[in-house]
């Protein structure tokens, strides 16, 4: 005899996972709680009176934004800095990564190809310059920038050298992982033959893996300029320091236009890579 | 006569891109004395010195330790606040409520992500005042505008026939959404955010130097008041911080990886 008909519905509702999908939740939650201590999550702490007095003060501030000749002057200046900055980051990360993932690609391993007496130690080698690599890239451009300032000053020189660095070790390992993904045969083929190591990186891996390179490395100039703004905060020069400098005078009309300019930046700088790597393409 | 075309576009981009470079360099006029003469090297050598050795003394290691607490705290709760609000904004953004939503949640998601998280902390700051809430809020609102774009990406791409029959059964729109659409995009979704998170506590780390918590601001104090020996100790646990996320979180992923395959 089938169930009745509410039974049946009963027993076709019911949810299998659910007892395990609530009991997840709780425990989310029990861990939730000692989080959100740590971070003083107070929503509330937004609307008391002295916050909504400075942030109502700030946003009215907001408009107009300061639009006249002197200042639109020292944004247009700060705009070509920032630029410059992150073209000559760049640059000087190319020139460190070069090297590197040259080193460490295994595509060009000589030991790999036959036994080889100085395998241990090309590996060992190569594993050292990895671990050299990961701590370029482990400590964030901001801190680097923080030190370089003491080093070299305000201005653009630490926002470059810590560019160069960070970025070197950024671009290093997406080299070298691109030179190993991309078509390795040419390169062994070659080195089976007898040809030097730059021999079979030149003209058996980079034909094949120039545009991925080329187009890695404009993604990283885009994320350069943005970082070159941020390094601005720390004294870095640039558009950065600028927006530093108006929000801790608190002026909004300031901070809206370098805004706005900075967003133009970033979509001028998006539209350049963007072309350029559609044109390689 | 060489029969291959000579790529006259790429010679002239490079030639572009070299002067680019060149022009940079003069620009900003670069002092790079400090790395290359002696006495200069002789200083700097002095300097990174005084990093070493690293501050380990309990009181301080008490400090850094509650400091990274925070600091993984302020990333967690951005994340999760992202994730929440994103997965609210996602709806619009793949079209789930027509045209002008679409566009509309787009450009403000678009806003949300082009402004860099430092520039948001640095106005957090002055809405919520020093300490890490400015922080966590400041991850919240530019993870929102990334993982907000990706989701919406991701439900867009949803294959439609599971919520379309359960639509065609009679299942309300609500239900065909969460029973039809999200089960299958959902593994994407955890991963998108699992990444993002392991992104967000490196940046949490920084968001300090404008005063929003965590490492960054104990950082930010040693560093001004030149104690250089206890920033050293800062920076490590930076490292060590993000070291531990990095493999938490890919071994988070890929077991997620396993088990929805």
């Amino acid at each position: 005899m089938p169930p009745a008909p509410s039974e049946a519905t009963a027993e076709v509702l019911r949810d299998p996972a659910a007892l395990r999908r609530v009991l997840w939740a709780l425990a989310v939650m029990a861990a939730l709680w000692p989080l959100l201590r740590l971070a003083e999550f107070r929503p509330a702490s937004l609307f008391s009176r002295e916050n909504l007095r400075v942030s109502m003060n700030f946003m009215a501030s907001f408009l107009p934004p300061r639009v006249d000749a002197d200042f639109l002057g020292l944004a247009g200046r700060a705009t070509v800095e920032t630029l410059a900055m992150a073209s000559a980051g760049i640059a000087l990360a190319i020139m460190v990564a070069a090297p590197l993932a040259f080193m460490i690609t295994q595509s060009l391993s000589v030991s790999r190809i036959g036994p080889s007496r100085s395998r241990a130690r090309a590996q060992g080698v190569r594993h050292g310059i990895r671990v050299l690599v990961v701590s370029l890239r482990g400590i964030p451009e901001l801190v680097w920038a923080l030190v370089l300032v003491r080093v070299f000053g305000l201005g653009p020189a630490s926002a470059v050298v810590a560019l160069g660095l960070t970025y070197g070790g950024m671009l290093a390992k997406v080299y070298a992982e691109i030179l190993e993904s991309s078509d390795t045969r040419p390169a062994r083929a070659l080195q089976e033959a007898g040809s030097g190591r730059v021999t079979a990186l030149v003209y058996g891996l980079l034909p094949g893996a120039a545009q991925e390179l080329v187009s890695y490395t404009m993604y990283r100039w885009e994320c350069a300029v943005r970082a070159s703004v941020v390094m601005g905060f720390v004294g870095a020069g640039g558009l950065g320091q600028l927006m530093d400098q108006s929000m801790k005078m608190l002026n909004g009309g300031e901070v809206s236009t370098v805004l706005v300019v900075f967003l133009a930046l970033v979509l001028a700088s998006e539209a350049i890579s963007g072309g350029l790597r559609r044109m390689l393409a | 006569m060489d029969p291959r075309r000579f790529c006259v576009k790429c010679v002239l981009t490079l030639a572009a891109l070299l002067v680019l470079v060149w022009a940079s360099f003069s620009y900003l006029a670069i002092d790079l004395s400090p790395l290359l003469t002696v006495a200069s090297v002789r200083e700097m050598a002095d300097y990174v010195l005084r990093f070493f050795p690293p501050d380990f003394t309990p009181v301080f290691l008490r400090k850094t330790v509650v400091a990274t607490a925070e600091t993984v705290a302020i990333s967690a709760i951005g994340t999760l606040l992202a994730v929440a609000f994103g997965l609210l904004l996602a709806l619009p953004a793949a079209g789930r409520f027509g045209g002008p939503a679409r566009t509309g949640s787009r450009m403000l998601l678009n806003f949300l992500r082009s402004v860099p998280e430092l520039v948001w902390a640095a106005l957090m700051v002055i809405f919520a005042g020093l300490g890490p809430f400015a922080g966590t809020l400041a991850l919240a609102l530019h993870t929102t505008g990334v993982l907000g774009r990706l989701f919406g990406e991701a439900l867009e791409n949803a294959p439609p026939q599971p919520t379309l029959s359960l639509v065609e059964s009679g299942a309300g729109a609500g239900m065909a959404f969460l029973y039809g659409t999200l089960p299958s995009t959902v593994p994407q979704l955890i991963a998108y955010s699992l990444y993002r998170w392991e992104m967000n506590v490196r940046m949490a780390a920084i968001l300090g130097f404008v005063g929003a918590g965590g490492l960054g601001q104990l950082l930010y104090y040693e560093f001004s008041l030149l104690h250089e020996r206890q920033a050293c100790t800062v920076i490590l646990a930076m490292l060590i911080v993000v070291i531990m996320i990095d493999a938490f979180s890919a071994r988070a992923r890929r077991t997620l990886a396993v088990a929805a395959a």
